[in-house]
């Protein structure tokens, strides 16, 4: 199948992104609640023909070094005793997990293919959600989601505390002690650090570069496109080899689509798991369970309303046929 | 002297209090529960209290009580409207109150659009939303003791009989 979107229709669509996101920069409401999945660039991770090379692992280091923390020591001492002080500045060659400085990793599984054992390698970074909890829970918008989908943790803004890890279904962001806003603010009683995740290279597609991890896969695992493209792609890819998907549905629908030959359940059997070691799972919609207490919001103000005339009109009732004194009557 | 009519209405307004604090401590306390304080101060430690580390949990009884506090805000607004101008004048104290709980109704009315499918503010609006929204938490809370402390009312009852 191969790299199907050529570079020249990548670019432009990079190209309308870049557009889209100079729109999103005017605040207000004007830029609300417009469905913008269909702006949204999703990946497609062939899974057979992943060879476990790790090219992508180490192009996407080369590429975001820059980005990596660089902690101050000695870390000040936090209150109370029991935060954890997360350290990866010396161990930054850690490749078998994510971490603050390695945003992908290759996860393995031994299966069974037509009863043969077969060793599948699978790419493992952030899905980036449709609707993505790691930037909507964020309590104060550091971490933030690009008109082209692409959810990216601002490190200049992040305090580290690790909400985001917490509610995101796989825990990708990882945490780094000793770096970044806390710091400057009360390093002892507020904060921990930065955390770090894959931003799908936002910068490089910004330009209309392809993600780094792409453009050095020699087996042209990924292919990247516009969601409702990219899932045409999946389904059709999945239909021919009998395979299966996952990502499509995850988290009420993700940008990363994976494509396996053997079900998902089996590969998260096969693979390890752990901190820094995503599963394979089903995940429902996180995010769904409190959106859709919104048509209830919307209902409220009219059942407060709804009281309110009820009482008046009981009242005005009971005044005209008794009392009549109410100077309600007189005007 | 108001003789039957005013009885319910007095026990109705019983009501309306304990639902207004019941809805503003929940909020107060979900709302702080978006932070991630209470784990880390051992208040979640508490038997009873673990459920305010719990993010889905909090962001969830958040709106449950929003939607709670919609209700009552809006009851009370249109029932002085239709009903009260005559009998009560609002103080400067309730004023103000009234003021800050509605811009919180509206950032927190915003922050519900926001966390939609879809729903694409700006970063440096959803900051602004995030901040506005906290600022008035503080503000309203320090406005409410100031208003305890010092036994300010919301309403004034006017003398009917002059
Ligand atoms: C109708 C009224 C309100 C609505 C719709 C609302 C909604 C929200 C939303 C959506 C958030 C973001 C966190 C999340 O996604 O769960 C939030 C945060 C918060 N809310 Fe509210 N809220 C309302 C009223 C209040 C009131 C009355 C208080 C307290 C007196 C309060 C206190 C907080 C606090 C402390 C936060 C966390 C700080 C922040 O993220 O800005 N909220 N609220
Ligand atoms: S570069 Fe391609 S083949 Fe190599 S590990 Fe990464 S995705 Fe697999
Ligand atoms: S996978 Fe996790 S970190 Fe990535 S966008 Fe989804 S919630 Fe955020
Ligand atoms: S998209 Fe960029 S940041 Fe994300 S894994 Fe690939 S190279 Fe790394």
């Amino acid at each position: 199948m191969g790299q199907e979107i050529s570079r020249r229709t990548f670019l432009r669509g990079g190209m309308a992104a870049a557009a889209g996101l100079a729109a999103s920069s005017i605040p207000g409401a004007a830029a609300a609640a417009r469905a913008e999945e269909k702006n949204q660039l999703a990946t497609l991770f062939d899974i057979r023909k992943c060879i476990g090379c790790e090219a992508c692992v180490e192009a996407c280091s080369e590429t975001n070094a820059d980005q990596y923390p660089n902690p101050q020591k000695p870390f000040p001492k936090m209150y109370p005793n029991r935060v954890p002080v997360e350290d990866w500045s010396e161990k930054q060659d850690v490749t078998d997990r994510l971490t603050p400085y390695n945003w992908l990793f290759i996860q393995h599984a031994t299966v069974n293919i037509n009863g043969e054992e077969t060793e599948l390698t699978i790419p493992r970074r952030c899905m980036h959600c449709v609707n993505p909890p790691c930037v909507k829970l964020c309590p104060w918008g550091a971490a933030r989601q690009l008109e082209n989908g692409i959810s990216r943790i601002d490190s200049d803004l992040c305090l580290g505390g690790s909400k985001c890890r917490k509610v995101c279904p796989w825990h990708i962001p990882q945490r780094q002690t000793g770096t970044g806003l806390y710091l400057d603010v009360l390093p002892s009683l507020a904060g921990n650090g930065v955390m770090y995740k894959c931003d799908r290279c936002y910068n490089r597609i910004a330009e209309g570069e392809l993600p780094a991890c792409i453009e050095a896969c020699p087996e042209d695992v990924q292919t990247i496109g516009p969601r409702d493209e990219i899932i045409k792609k999946a389904h059709a890819l999945a239909k021919e080899i009998n395979g299966y998907i996952y990502g499509e549905k995850e988290n009420g629908g993700t940008n990363t689509i994976y494509v396996s030959p053997v079900p998902f359940e089996e590969l998260n059997k096969a693979i390890e798991k752990g901190k820094g070691k995503p599963h394979l799972k089903p995940v429902k919609d996180t995010m769904a369970q409190a959106n859709n207490l919104a048509t209830a919001m919307i209902l409220a103000p009219v059942a407060g309303i709804a009281a309110a005339a009820g009482k008046f009109y009981k009242l005005t009732k009971s005044s005209q046929q008794g009392a009549g004194q109410n100077e309600r009557e007189r005007i | 002297m108001r003789g039957n009519a005013s009885e319910p209405s007095k026990r109705q307004y019983g009501a309306v209090r304990y639902v207004y604090l019941l809805t503003i401590i929940f909020l107060t306390l979900t709302g702080f529960g978006q932070m991630p304080v209470f784990k880390r101060y051992y208040i979640a430690d508490i038997p009873g209290l673990g459920w305010l580390a719990q993010f889905y949990v909090t962001h969830y009884i958040h709106y449950l009580a929003a939607i709670l506090f919609l209700a009552l805000f809006t009851y009370v607004i249109v029932d002085y409207l239709v009903s009260n101008p005559k009998r009560k004048k609002i103080t400067i104290a309730g004023y103000v109150r009234g003021a800050i709980l509605a811009g919180l109704v509206i950032s927190g009315v915003f922050l519900v659009v926001r966390n939609l499918k879809g729903s694409m503010f700006s970063p440096e609006f959803i900051i602004f939303l995030d901040l506005f929204h906290m600022g008035l938490v503080i503000t309203f809370l320090t406005a409410s003791l100031y208003c305890i402390i010092t036994k300010q009312k919301w309403a004034k009852d006017l003398n009917l009989d002059q």
